[in-house]
C-alpha cells in the first residue's frame, strides 16, 4: 500500500489563483482542461526522482495537498482546513501575479498553517502581519510561486517581478513564476524546473527526523 | 436664497453617502479582489449615494426640515437620475462586463453589450403587461411606466428576503434547533475523511506506478513496426490499461466522497461553535429574541393570508392607529401632531436603517459565494442594480407606514401609482418565500441527523 516514507506538500493560496492547475501540471504534465472550485482537499501524485543522476538516486512520491478556500473563511471551515496540517514535509505558496491582494495573503497562510504546528508550549501572539522571526526557526521548507504569468502586462513586469522577488525573500524561499496553462515553463533543463527539483530534494531529509506534529497531535495517518 | 441653501445641503449630504458607499466596497465587498476597472465602484457607490438620498429626503419630510417646494425639486430630481441609472447605465455595464468575460465577442464590444441592454429593456417593458399597474391616462413615455416596472421588481426581491429573512430567524437564533455535536462526533468525521483522502493517494500512487511501467514497456512495443506489430499492438492492448481506467473510477468517487466529508465537517464544527456560544449571555439574549421573532413571524403570516382572503388593504398606519388606541381606550391625552411627528419618524428611521443594513449584510454574504475573480464586477453590477430597486420599492411601500399629510408627497412625486396593488403583491410574494422557506428548512433539518447517524 503506502511506501514507507510519505512525503506530504501542501499547496497554498487564495480563491482563484490556480492552485489546481499548477498541481495538475506538476503531477500529469498537462494542462488541467476544465478547472472548478476545489472544495476541501484535492491531492495528487508526483514522481520525483530523488538525487538523480547519483548512486543514492531514489524515487519518492510526493503527495501535493491542494487545500482549496480563502483566508477570510469562517472559523469552521479553517478548524475543518486544520486536520490537513499534519505532518507536513513542505509547503508551496501560490500566489496571482496579476492581484496584488493574493500577494499579502500568502502571510497570512502560512501563519495558518505554521501555528497548527507549533508546540503548545510556545504561544504565539500575531496579528497577522509579517514577522520575520516566526519565519526564522520555521524549518519547514516553502516555495513561493507565482501564476498567471502570461497575463501581466508588459509595462508592468518588471515591477510585479521585484515584488515577487522581495516577497520570497522574505518567506526565505525560492520563487517561480510561469503560466499553467503552458508546460514549456517548466521544462525539462530549464531554470524553473531545476529549483523545484531542489525544493523536492529538501523533502526526504525530513523522513529520517522526527515529523512535525506526529509526536503532540493525534496521528491519523496509516504508515 | 433659501433654495440654495438646501440645495447645498442635499449635495453635501450626497457626496457622504457617495463616500460611505465608496468605503464600503473597498473594505467589505472587494476586500479579496483587486480593483481593477474602478467605474464598477463609482457606480455602486452613485446608486447608494441616490438611494439613500431618497430615505433622506422622506425624513425631512416627516420633520419639516427644508422647504417644501425644494424637497419636492429635489425628490423629482433624485427620482430621475436614480431612474438614469437603474435603467440605463447599470444593465448596460453590466451587459459590457458580461460580454468582456467571453472571449468570442471581444470584438465588438460596444455592439454587443447594446444589444444585451436593448434585450433587457425589451423584457423590462413586457414585464408591466401582465400587472394592472396603470391607470390608462399615463402616456407611453412617462416617468409612471418606469417607476411601476422598476417597483414590480422591487417589491418582489423584498417579498422573497422578507420572507425568507422573517422564518430564518427565530430558526438561526433559537437553540431549540441546534442538533446535539460532540466532540467524538467530529473525530469520527475527522478520521473517516482522512482515510478517504489516503485510499486516493494509495490508488493514485498505482496509478503512477502502472503508468510508469507502461511507459517503459511502451517503448519496447513500439518498436514492432510493420503491418503485423501494427495489427498486434490493436488486439493485445496491454492489460494495465483496463486496471488504469477502473481505478480512475473509484478515484473520482472517492474524491466526490471527501468532498462531501469536508462539508460534514465543516457543518458540524459551525454547530459545535452555535451551541457554545448559545450558553454564553449574549447567546441566551439572542435566544430570547429568536421566540419573540417567531411569535412576530406567526402574526406576519396570518396577516398576510387575511389580507390576501378577505382582500382588504391596510387603510391605517401604525402610528395613528397606536395614538387612537391610547387616546380613545387609556384615555391618555397628549398633542396628536407633535407626538405623531416624533413617533412616525424614529418608526421610520428605524424601518430605513434596518432594512439597508439587512440588505447590505445579506448583499455581502451573497458576493462572498459566488463570486469568482472573473465574475467580481459582474456580480458587484447585479447587486448594486437589486439594491437600487430595492430602495425604490421600499419608499414605495414606506408610503403606507406613514400618516396621512406625509403621505401626500411620496403620492405627487411618484405619481398615481396603484399602491394598493403592490401591497397586494408583497402579501402574496412574501407569503409564498416564507412558507417555501419553512418546508426548505424543515428538509434540511430533518436531513441532516440522518446523514450523521450512517458513520
Amino acid at each position: 500500500m503506502a511506501s514507507l516514507d510519505r512525503v506530504k506538500v501542501l499547496v497554498l493560496g487564495d480563491s482563484g489563483v490556480g492552485k489546481s492547475s499548477l498541481v495538475h501540471l506538476l503531477c500529469q504534465n498537462q494542462v488541467l482542461g476544465n478547472p472548478s472550485w476545489t472544495v476541501g482537499c484535492s491531492v495528487d501524485v508526483r514522481v520525483h526522482d530523488y538525487k538523480e543522476g547519483t548512486p543514492d538516486e531514489k524515487t519518492y512520491y510526493i503527495e501535493l495537498w491542494d487545500i482549496g478556500g480563502s483566508v477570510g473563511s469562517s472559523s469552521s471551515v479553517k478548524s475543518t482546513r486544520a486536520v490537513f496540517y499534519h505532518s507536513v514535509n513542505g509547503i508551496i505558496l501560490v500566489h496571482d501575479l496579476t492581484n496584488k491582494k493574493s500577494s499579502q495573503n500568502l502571510t497570512r497562510w502560512s501563519l495558518e498553517v505554521l501555528n497548527k504546528d507549533s508546540s503548545p508550549t510556545r504561544v504565539i501572539v500575531t496579528n497577522g502581519d509579517y514577522d520575520r522571526e516566526q519565519f526564522a526557526d520555521n524549518q519547514i521548507p516553502l516555495l513561493v510561486i507565482g501564476t498567471k504569468f502570461d497575463q501581466i502586462p508588459e509595462n508592468k513586469r518588471n515591477e510585479v517581478l521585484t515584488r515577487t522577488a522581495f516577497l520570497a525573500e522574505d518567506f526565505n524561499a525560492e520563487e517561480i513564476n510561469l503560466d499553467c496553462t503552458n508546460p514549456r515553463y517548466l521544462a525539462a533543463g530549464s531554470s524553473n524546473a531545476v529549483k523545484l527539483s531542489k525544493f523536492f530534494d529538501k523533502m526526504p531529509g525530513f523522513s529520517d527526523r522526527k515529523r512535525f506534529g506526529a509526536g503532540n497531535f493525534k496521528n491519523l495517518h496509516y504508515d | 436664497m433659501s433654495f440654495f441653501v438646501d440645495s447645498v445641503i442635499m449635495f453635501t449630504s450626497q457626496v457622504l453617502f457617495f463616500g460611505f458607499g465608496w468605503l464600503f466596497f473597498m473594505r467589505q465587498l472587494f476586500k479579496d479582489y483587486e480593483v481593477r476597472q474602478y467605474v464598477v465602484q463609482v457606480v455602486f457607490s452613485v446608486t447608494f449615494a441616490f438611494s439613500c438620498t431618497m430615505f433622506e429626503l422622506l425624513i425631512f419630510e416627516i420633520l419639516g426640515v427644508l422647504s417644501s417646494t425644494s424637497r419636492y425639486f429635489h425628490w423629482k430630481l433624485n427620482l430621475y437620475v436614480i431612474l438614469l441609472v437603474l435603467i440605463f447605465v447599470v444593465p448596460f455595464y453590466i451587459g459590457y462586463f458580461v460580454v468582456s468575460n467571453i472571449r468570442l465577442l471581444q470584438r465588438q464590444k460596444l455592439l454587443f453589450s447594446c444589444v444585451v441592454w436593448f434585450t433587457f429593456m425589451y423584457f423590462f417593458w413586457k414585464l408591466g403587461d401582465p400587472f394592472p399597474i396603470l391607470s390608462p391616462k399615463h402616456g407611453i413615455l412617462s416617468i409612471e411606466q418606469l417607476i411601476s416596472r422598476v417597483g414590480v421588481i422591487g417589491v418582489t426581491l423584498m417579498a422573497l428576503l422578507s420572507g425568507f429573512g422573517a422564518v430564518n430567524c427565530p430558526y438561526t437564533y433559537m437553540s431549540y434547533f441546534l442538533r446535539n455535536v460532540t466532540e467524538s462526533d467530529i473525530l469520527a468525521l475527522e478520521r473517516r475523511l482522512l482515510q478517504t483522502i489516503d485510499m486516493i493517494i494509495s490508488k493514485k500512487k498505482r496509478i503512477g506506478a502502472t503508468r510508469r511501467m507502461m511507459y517503459l514497456r511502451g517503448e519496447d512495443q513500439n518498436k514492432q513496426t510493420g503491418f503485423w506489430g501494427m495489427i498486434k499492438s490493436v488486439t493485445s492492448y496491454p492489460p494495465g490499461s483496463e486496471n488504469l481506467s477502473l481505478i480512475q473510477q473509484e478515484v473520482d468517487a472517492l474524491e466526490e466522497l471527501s468532498r462531501q466529508l469536508f462539508l460534514e465537517t465543516v457543518d458540524l464544527h459551525a454547530t459545535k461553535e452555535r451551541i457554545e456560544y448559545s450558553k454564553t449571555f449574549q447567546g441566551k439574549y439572542f435566544n430570547f429574541l429568536g421566540y419573540f421573532f417567531s411569535i412576530y413571524c406567526v402574526w406576519k403570516i396570518c396577516m398576510a393570508t387575511i389580507n390576501i382572503v378577505f382582500d382588504r388593504v391596510g387603510k391605517t398606519d401604525p402610528v395613528t392607529r397606536g395614538i387612537e388606541i391610547t387616546v380613545n381606550y387609556l384615555g391618555i391625552q397628549f398633542d396628536v401632531k407633535f407626538w405623531s411627528q416624533h413617533i412616525s419618524f424614529i418608526l421610520v428611521g428605524i424601518i430605513i436603517v434596518t432594512s439597508i443594513r439587512g440588505l447590505l449584510i445579506t448583499l455581502t454574504k451573497f458576493f462572498y459565494a459566488i463570486s469568482s475573480s472573473k465574475s467580481s464586477n459582474v456580480i458587484v453590477l447585479v447587486l448594486a442594480q437589486i439594491m437600487g430597486m430595492y430602495f425604490v420599492s421600499s419608499v414605495l411601500l414606506m408610503r403606507m407606514s406613514m400618516p396621512l399629510e406625509y403621505r401626500t408627497i411620496v403620492t405627487e412625486v411618484l405619481g398615481e401609482l396603484q399602491f394598493s396593488f403592490y401591497h397586494r403583491w408583497f402579501d402574496v410574494i412574501f407569503l409564498v418565500s416564507a412558507l417555501s422557506s419553512i418546508l426548505f428548512l424543515y428538509l434540511a433539518h430533518k436531513q441532516a441527523p440522518e446523514k450523521n447517524m450512517t458513520i
